[in-house]
């Protein structure tokens, strides 16, 4: 008899782990909430989800922390798609925060409310007593998140401590909190930017219509393409000129840099990536850029 | 396309961030900006060449005290695979991030640096690799620039080695002679050493067999949660009860006779289904959900299997653990939380028979605890049964997690001996 061949592919193996990962955290935790942002990581990972517990709906409710600097069609998709999935989304409001104090917000022409989404978040997970919070994250993205956990730990103020992690081993996961503490989950921790891509293809994913090539008036600092909106503080020496762009990733209008690309369909994005040489972090989002040690702490705060 | 996950060991400077800064630059997983950083700090530290080492070391205090201190996971594919690198650092106090990293990984590379041959550090790691059986094993020996490209250092190296891994589980054993920061024998074959016949480092890791490696015998199935719709307007599915889980052995298809565990129960598989549709066959690692023909009362932490071919319902256990934690020590009469599969129960150290030298092999009976890194063989009592096999026949049937339930740390890793 021929022997079968039990060859799993790279996309079988990393959703079987996510949604693994999705199922340890609704047997073991009682109140968890999964982050959607609108972005291409976040709707992979609620399309886990919907697979994860099939054909019951998605166990947790949704939420969404909104800087109010967010891209209209990104916030449009936002509603849409939870309200096909019947899911309950919660809006937790950067603006709210600044109306009541909990934040100030920056001045300037570089200011962004990248910083200020991190009380935001951390005061409705503390409002919503969740214990476990799904994001999107993917070690690939940036090297302090290489280091991550698949189940960070977070203390009462919400902060990581990478020197301090929990040891994980085999595909035993550690869903021990005392109250107050809660755990960030990141069930695509092993997925790249390539393989995310190759899923939406996959599984004929829809995602918000910035992704793709369109003609938008922009204007460049740092080497950055951004766009003209109201929320964007723009100076009279950074002239406005039309260019046809898409986004690698969807973060705040006032720190994510659009990229020179005519890619107009998912297969076309990614020969693109397949032949880019910029990482998506670097191209297209200025809060990383701050300084090497960047993302290290402001995770260290309770950054996503 | 698969995924190989492979651990990477070495002692400090033999190599092992200029090899994985090697193989994510050969294979372009690295980036301009990336290189740019890596180049700018080369250069702010006064070092000519641009270190690729800074490609890997992570976190601020690393890069402070110019070290790797714990697991990173790094990302790079080639058309033939996708590969995730478990990058372990070396040190003696890191014994716990080995061990962490080795457990997922398929294949293990250790460095050994070709002046200085198997170290002490070389042996623990193979030790480690052996425990925690990893079913592939490379020795690299690196720096073969500074040895002439030797041969006979390659073949004494080699031979030191083989002796010592003879002594241990060791399946599958490759060596290859590199040079990380020239190039030689990563990617491609080096004309420096035409008298290495092998293949390089890279080709063995595209094609290295691991498919098999699971395994695909004995039927596992650790229920994880169990699905019930209720939902009161879709009556095509107001009665549907399926259990949810990732399978850890065995070939599971519709129809077969399976055992339930703990009642011991039997029934058939009516259906295995996703939300792509019911499928034929499930193995590991596939998550899907199971549902049967007859109704029986089954919860998360369950197992099921097969009616001649069963898991060990263990409360006693004799296992080998791996101590991670500096908060407190294993010793005997210890109460710790153990995770096995996605069963959660107490368990009580009965006795710690030896401690290992993880250098010398030697067993400390006199031993008394448990130190942080240290690796000793225990009886424990569990509060209820574990379906658990051998490790060395299934790891993920075999391997367990210790939490200490003050601070709730995970403090040890175990693996299962004489489940049979
Ligand atoms: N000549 C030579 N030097 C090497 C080789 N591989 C690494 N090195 C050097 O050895 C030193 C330590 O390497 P590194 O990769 O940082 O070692 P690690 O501590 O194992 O990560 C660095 O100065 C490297 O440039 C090699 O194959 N040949």
């Amino acid at each position: 008899m021929l022997q079968r061949d039990y060859t799993t592919s790279q996309l079988d193996v990393l959703e079987a782990e996510a949604i693994h990962i999705m199922r340890e955290v609704a047997a073991e935790f009682e109140r968890p909430c999964l982050l959607f942002s609108g972005g291409k990581d976040s709707i992979v990972m609620l399309r886990i989800a919907e697979k994860a517990f099939w054909p019951a709906p998605i166990p947790f409710p949704l939420m969404h922390v909104d800087t109010g600097h967010n891209f209209d069609e990104v916030i449009e998709f936002r509603d849409r798609r939870s309200a096909e999935l019947g899911a309950r989304l919660i809006v937790a409001s950067v603006q709210d925060s600044i109306d009541q104090g909990r934040v100030v917000e920056e001045t300037g022409r570089r200011a962004s409310r990248n910083r200020l989404q991190t009380t935001t978040l951390l005061d409705a997970i503390e409002e919503h007593a969740f214990d476990a919070v799904f994001g999107g994250a993917r070690r690939d993205e940036e090297k302090a998140r290489a280091k991550e956990r698949v189940f960070s730990f977070r203390d009462e103020f919400g902060q990581w401590d990478p020197k301090n992690q929990r040891p994980e081993l085999w595909n035993l996961y550690n869903a021990r909190i005392r109250k107050g503490e809660h755990i960030r989950v990141f069930p695509l921790s092993n997925w790249t930017e390539l393989d995310v891509w190759d899923y939406i293809r996959r599984e004929g994913i829809e995602i918000p219509s910035i992704y793709f090539a369109h003609t938008r008036k922009v204007f460049e600092r740092d080497g950055m393409l951004l766009p003209d909106a109201d929320v964007v503080q723009r100076g009279d020496d950074e002239p406005l000129f039309e260019a046809v762009v898409r986004y690698r990733t969807v973060g705040d209008m006032t720190c994510t840099g659009a990229v020179q690309s005519t890619a107009a369909t998912v297969e076309e994005i990614i020969e693109e990536i397949a032949a880019t040489r910029i990482t998506e972090r670097g191209a297209t989002r200025a809060d990383d850029r701050s300084s090497e040690a960047a993302m290290e702490d402001r995770k260290r705060e309770g950054y996503f | 396309m698969d995924i190989l996950r492979f651990a990477t060991a070495g002692s400090v400077d033999d190599g092992k961030s200029t090899l994985i800064g090697r193989l994510l630059f050969d294979s372009k997983a690295i980036f301009e900006d990336q290189l740019e950083a890596v180049e700018r700090t080369s250069r702010d530290r006064g070092t000519e060449y641009t270190d690729l080492s800074l490609l890997t070391d992570g976190l601020r205090a690393e890069r402070e005290q110019g070290i790797t201190i714990d697991v990173a996971y790094r990302y790079f594919a080639t058309p033939r695979r996708k590969f995730i690198i478990a990058d372990t650092p070396g040190h003696i106090q890191y014994t716990r991030n080995m061990v962490t990293g080795a457990s997922t990984a398929d294949l293990a590379i250790i460095l050994i640096d070709a002046r200085k041959g198997v170290l002490e550090q070389s042996r623990r790691h193979a030790f480690l690799t052996s425990l925690l059986r990893v079913p592939h094993l490379v020795l690299a020996v690196n720096k073969m620039d500074l040895v002439d490209y030797s041969e006979e250092r390659f073949e004494e190296i080699r031979e030191e080695f083989s002796a010592f891994a003879s002594k241990l589980n060791v399946g599958d054993l490759t060596f290859i002679p590199i040079s990380a920061l020239n190039g030689d024998n990563v990617v491609s074959r080096s004309e420096n050493m035409p008298w290495y016949l092998g293949t390089s480092l890279l080709h063995h890791l595209e094609n290295v067999h691991i498919a098999s490696d699971r395994n695909l015998t004995d039927v596992r199935f650790p229920v994880q949660y169990v699905i019930r719709p209720q939902r009161a307007t879709d009556h095509a599915f107001h009665d549907y009860r399926g259990y949810a889980g990732q399978v850890a052995g065995g070939v599971l298809k519709p129809g077969d006779e399976v055992v339930h565990l703990p009642s011991g129960l039997t029934t058939r598989i009516s259906s295995i289904d996703t939300y792509d549709g019911p499928v034929e066959e499930a193995f590991a690692p596939m998550s899907v959900t199971l549902r049967f023909e007859d109704d029986i009362d089954i919860s998360r932490g369950d197992m099921i299997a097969r009616p001649n071919n069963q898991p060990q319902a263990a409360q006693e256990l004799e296992a080998m653990v791996c101590w991670m934690t500096d908060i407190r020590k294993l010793t005997p009469r210890s109460k710790l939380t153990i995770k096995h599969t996605t069963r959660t129960a107490r368990a009580l150290v009965r006795d710690l028979h030896y401690r290992l030298d993880v250098n010398t092999l030697h067993r400390d009976e006199e031993a008394t605890s448990l130190s942080l890194n240290e690796i000793g063989r225990v009886s424990l009592r569990v509060t209820q049964p574990l379906f658990v096999d051998d490790y060395s026949r299934n790891r993920l049937t075999g391997g367990f997690i210790l939490i200490d339930e003050a601070t709730n740390s995970t403090v040890g890793a175990g693996m299962i001996l004489d489940a049979s």
